[in-house]
């Protein structure tokens, strides 16, 4: 009896290919909209939060400058000192790493080679702090650091552009005027949360970057390791209290620096995500309230003009339950059919993206099946008024309705 | 009026009336009508359009309900019986013919004549094998998947004679069945019936205003201003 009702309402919708199609456009588009989103949030968050774990579990970033909510302003505010980064070694106690940053963008030469770079210099704790180790060779090393070494260690998007087909440990790079000699490939790293290639780096001991790169010894950014992930807060309020009381913030004076956990903007792109999402659901839950109007408006134009067809049924022995079940039967078929539409265009839509914005693709497993849900009752919902009113027919006078 | 048979009749109308509307506007279709229809009967319902005949034949059919009197099918008063048990009944116990044949369009002859099966619970494939047998009874053998466009007049009515008969009915209920056929297809349809009467004792209840039509039936009870002005039983 199921199958033979759902055979007949497939029948009658395919009997007005056109009107059907439209009706279930409002379904599809809602369903596509809140499927799609979902999918490319997923996909974003994950992909961030690939990012960020590639930064190392309890970075924290220091740097110069007041911040008020996403905006920061450096203008007029001293950098940091190597004085500052010892206290914050010495007193921190929630702080197991500390390492100066700086970088410059810059063109290196190697051989008959040359490339715009992003040239760091850092300390050999950095590479802990990141969780990043060589692929080849060596890390950067204390020695390096005391003396000053010209030496570097490449990423490996600057391994394979000035040294394609051979092994760069011990070869010449020139960054400016220096003559560096290479001590290691790192590991590859891929982009970074904003997109940059973190491969397409060199790095020089702090020391031998802040004197003859920088010209200063002056600290632009550093970078914390918390001792774990559980003391992050703790480390970072030690941080501050150490750099106010160095840096001779008054106590009224907001924080004339920042100590970032990476962490934030995760969050941040979480709730973004989470409010486009809710944004879409309400359109989605407009469009799905409109499509569902659409499909009463034609299952009422369809009990009209099948009149006859009911009256028939009736007098060969049709119950007012049968009459009830058919046209409730194909409004749900309706709008399932749009909901597995709208689903099809919606992961086909978040795939495109996902492939055009090299983003991880995620199938929203739980979107997915609640937007099926979902179009399946605005079915019941909006099919039970047209399906009640044709049940409540009289047999004859819908006979001899002309 | 009674019928001389001494079984008791298988369809009873006792005093039966029928309102149409209320108050001013109220049209009195059927003023007190006795009728009873014995098991292999084929009787021709006539008179002139308003006479009522068309109301004493859909309350037979379990259509509607009397306004006041009652219709008794084996003596079961059908006003006591509930919306799912009239249903139940048309569709096991009547087979309803039409003056407009009333087949679905845009579906096949087999489909249209397997309908009431699908009410029955019937399963797919014996709905197939009656639907079938049906039409092959009726002469269209080969036809089934003709929808009801590529069917003329007369092909129509024969499928919509199968769909009455197709769940073994004891009565079939003919409500003007040649009134949109030329005499040729008339004739046709019938002799159908009339065999259908004969040979398989189905009982035949036959809405007409053909003249040609109504001696094909053993009785003729005619109609006028809603009452039965006359009930002849004709020597077969």
């Amino acid at each position: 009896m199921f199958t033979s009702t759902l055979s007949l309402a497939f029948s009658a919708l395919l009997r007005n290919k056109m009107r059907s199609s439209l009706t279930m456009l409002g379904i599809v588009i809602g369903v596509a909209a809140v499927v799609m989103m979902q999918a490319m949030g997923r996909g974003a968050t994950a992909y961030v939060g690939e990012a960020i774990s590639g930064l190392g579990s309890n970075m924290l970033i220091v740097i110069p400058g007041s911040v008020r909510g996403m905006q920061q302003s450096s203008l007029g505010v001293p950098l940091f000192t190597t004085g500052d980064l010892d206290a914050v070694r010495r007193l921190a106690h929630d702080v197991s790493l500390v390492s100066a940053a700086g970088s410059r963008i810059t063109r290196i030469v190697a051989g008959p080679y040359n490339r715009q770079v992003t040239i760091s210099g850092v300390a050999p704790e950095y590479f802990a702090i990141r969780s990043w180790g060589s692929a080849s060779g060596r890390l950067l090393n204390a020695a390096d650091e005391r003396q000053a070494a010209t030496v570097c260690v490449i990423g490996q998007t600057v391994a394979e552009a000035l040294y394609p087909g051979q092994d760069p440990i011990g070869r010449e790079l020139r960054v400016r005027d220096i003559a560096c000699r290479v001590v290691g490939v790192m590991e590859p790293k891929g982009a970074s949360a904003f997109g940059m290639d973190q491969d397409d780096v060199v790095f020089l001991p702090y020391s031998t970057f802040s004197r003859r790169i920088m010209g200063s010894d002056r600290v632009q950014v550093f970078m914390a390791a918390a001792r774990s992930p559980e003391v992050i807060e703790d480390a970072k309020s030690q941080i501050t209290s150490i750099l106010r009381r160095r840096r001779h913030v008054l106590s009224a004076e907001d924080d004339n620096f920042a100590v970032r956990d990476p962490r934030e903007l995760q969050a941040l792109l979480q709730s973004v995500t989470g409010m486009l999402t809710s944004v879409l659901a309400g359109v989605a839950a407009v469009s799905l309230v409109v499509g569902g109007i659409g499909i009463m408006n034609i299952m009422l134009v369809s009990v009209t003009e099948r009149t006859r067809e009911i009256g028939v049924r009736l007098a060969i022995g049709a119950r007012a339950f049968d009459i009830l079940n058919q046209f409730l039967i194909e409004a749900i078929t309706l709008s399932a059919l749009g909901g597995v539409l709208g689903i099809g265009v919606g992961l086909t839509g978040a795939m495109g993206v996902a492939r055009l914005i090299h983003v991880p693709f995620v199938i929203p497993t739980l979107a997915t099946p609640v937007a099926f849900g979902v179009s399946v009752l605005v079915g019941i919902v909006f099919g039970v008024f047209p399906a009640r009113r044709a049940a409540r027919l009289n047999p004859l006078a819908a006979l001899r309705y002309e | 009026m009674e019928s001389p048979t001494d079984s008791s009749p298988l369809l009873t109308l006792r005093s039966v009336v029928k309102v149409y509307g209320e108050g001013e506007a109220a049209v009195r279709a059927l003023d007190g009508v006795n009728l009873a229809v014995h098991t292999g009967e084929f009787v021709a319902i006539t008179g002139p359009s308003g006479s009522g005949k068309s109301t004493a034949m859909s309350i037979l059919g379990c259509l509607e309900l009397p306004t006041d009197g009652s219709y008794l099918i084996e003596g079961v008063p059908v006003q006591d019986l509930a919306q799912d048990v009239l249903a139940a009944l048309r569709n096991s116990r009547f087979g309803f013919v039409f003056q407009m044949f009333n087949l679905l369009s845009r579906t096949s002859a087999l489909e249209n004549v397997a309908m009431p099966l699908v009410y029955a619970g019937v399963p797919a494939r014996e709905r197939q094998r009656r639907a079938r047998e049906a039409l092959a009874l009726v002469g269209l053998a080969g036809r089934e998947n003709a929808h009801s466009n590529q069917l003329s007049g007369g092909q129509q009515q024969r499928v919509a004679v199968a769909r009455a008969i197709v769940n073994d009915p004891e009565i079939v209920l003919a409500d003007e069945p040649t009134g949109n056929l030329d005499s040729k297809m008339g004739r046709e349809i019938m002799d159908l019936l009339s065999r259908l009467n004969h040979e398989r004792g189905i009982t035949v209840l036959m809405v007409t205003h053909d003249p040609n039509s109504a001696k094909y039936a053993a009785r003729e009870v005619r109609f006028h201003d809603g009452r039965i002005v006359s009930d002849d039983k004709q020597v077969a």
